[in-house]
């Protein structure tokens, strides 16, 4: 997994989104490096993947036009960790309640689009998620989805008003909040640990 | 700083890197959502044709802003006057998710700008230069795009306010701090925002390019410029070919820094919208100039 200077490579997959906002959270954290992917050659050079907010329905079709698709389900054979926020999350469900379509398909989650409505409904709230810390963490929920059901081997994180809002399985997690959009780095520590 | 006005700069940033673009019917909004729109600007007329229709050009029937609203998952903008904040609490009531206080329409008002802390739904504003796009998000802006020369195909202004907003902002970032409240004067600009600029060295929110944008490599340009993305309002569906010419730009925003694929995406999109040489316009007919 380590490089030859003992670094972690991690990619944010740079379509559009929420790209910056990762790339800047990981340059807090040392001993990684953060790079900008949006090529075959880069995502598979990457012990881990970040998969940003955004519009699903772009960033999807994109990773089927430029065959990032397959480099990304590469990623998943090899078990590299991989991790979605909000429109990422649901590109890598296996199941989208409200749509035929189905991205990456590599999670097995169902989840459902703009759960909450629009972007008058979206909100900021605390959640208590003791696998990943000791303390509250800030969530924003920006036009969000949340996930209705899992499968078996999925592991549930957080809930919030019932709802599954963060869920992992083995070396994916899936939020459909935006810890890049907040101070606290406690996500991506957990992530890196996948 | 309010919770909602964070929120509502966070769905902007959610929509960096992408394309939004204007339609006029639920089957248009279609094709550029399948085309990989990040959201569209629901219109009754696109800007080219406001242009040519003249007139008074006011916010859209809310009955096709609702029927593009139920065809598509993606965000919906739509417009309103400058200063008519009537028709804003209309779209808001509509639960749009974006309000653009444009100068494609004819302003209600010389004087005001709407005061959009008044609203939960954000709003995105034209700007020719940094002390107007700060005087906007002063007045609650959640999102600024250059203002351009809407409905030319002729991205000559695009280019012109996307390099003056620069400009300014690196020159702020170049003074001491005592010098900056002459900075605020001259700008025009409230001073927190002048503050902000000079030490971030970038807008307190998004910055989109818009206005005259009507090939690939236009859009493309605009981002190796420095915007956060781009609007295309009569660029794609005045284009012989909407769908094709939808999805290269789509392509060339990612890819704005990869001729190869610039290259390959340029091809083959037959014509662009009519277009216009923005020095032969009557002074009047400018909509840049709408607003301060």
């Amino acid at each position: 997994m380590l490089q030859g200077d003992g670094s972690l490579r991690v990619g944010v997959l740079a379509i559009q989104g929420s790209v910056r906002e990762h790339i800047e959270k990981l340059n807090l954290i040392d001993g990684v490096e953060a790079v900008l992917a949006k090529d075959k050659n880069t995502l598979l050079s990457l012990d881990a993947l970040i998969i940003p907010g955004g519009e699903s329905t772009a960033i999807g079709k994109m990773i089927v036009d430029f065959g990032l698709k397959e480099a990304i389900l590469k990623l998943n054979e090899r078990k590299i960790p991989i991790w979605g926020t909000c429109a990422g999350m649901i590109l890598m469900a296996k199941y989208i309640v409200n749509d035929d379509k189905v991205h990456l398909g590599i999670m097995d989650i169902s989840v459902k689009r703009n759960a909450y409505g629009s972007q008058l409904d979206s909100f900021k709230t605390k959640l208590m998620i003791p696998a990943v810390s000791n303390n509250e963490i800030e969530a924003v929920f920006i036009r969000a989805p949340y996930i209705e059901n899992v499968g078996n081997g999925v592991r549930i994180l957080a809930k919030h008003q019932g709802k599954i809002v963060a869920a992992q399985q083995n070396n994916l997690l899936a939020t459909a909040f935006h810890p890049e959009l907040t101070d606290d780095i406690c996500f991506y520590r957990y992530f890196l640990k996948l | 700083m309010n919770e909602r006005y964070e929120l509502n700069k966070n769905l902007a940033q959610m929509l960096k890197g992408g394309v939004i673009m204007d339609v006029t019917t639920p089957e248009q909004a279609i094709i550029a959502e399948k085309a990989g729109a990040v959201a569209v600007m629901a219109l009754e007329r696109v800007p080219a044709d406001i242009r040519a229709r003249g007139g008074v050009a006011r916010m859209s029937d809310p009955k096709i802003i609702k029927e593009i609203k139920a065809a598509v998952s993606i965000p919906v903008m739509a417009k309103v006057r400058i200063g008519h904040f009537v028709e804003a609490q209309i779209l808001e009531a509509l639960g749009i998710d974006f309000i653009d206080e444009s100068e494609v329409l004819t302003p209600a008002d010389e004087m005001y700008h709407i005061n959009k802390w008044d609203f939960k739904v954000p709003f995105v504003c034209g700007a020719r230069n940094l002390g107007e796009a700060l005087r906007r998000i002063g007045e609650g802006a959640s999102m600024i795009r250059t203002k351009g020369e809407a409905g030319t195909g002729n991205v000559v202004e695009a280019i012109r306010h996307m390099r003056m907003i620069n400009a300014e902002i690196k020159r702020l970032t170049t003074l001491r701090e005592d010098e900056l409240m002459a900075a605020a004067k001259e700008l025009q600009a409230p001073y927190d925002l002048v503050k902000y600029v000079a030490q971030h060295g970038r807008l307190p929110v998004v910055n989109f390019a818009a206005g005259g944008i009507a090939t690939p490599a236009d859009a493309a340009l605009m981002m190796q410029l420095g915007a956060d993305g781009v609007f295309v309002g009569s660029g794609i569906f005045k284009s012989q070919n909407p769908e094709k010419m939808a999805e290269a730009i789509v392509k060339a925003v990612t890819y704005y820094d990869k001729p190869e694929i610039l290259a390959e995406v340029s091809e083959g999109l037959g014509e662009a919208m009519q277009s216009i040489d923005i020095r032969k316009l009557d002074e009047k007919d400018l909509y840049a100039s709408r607003g301060w």
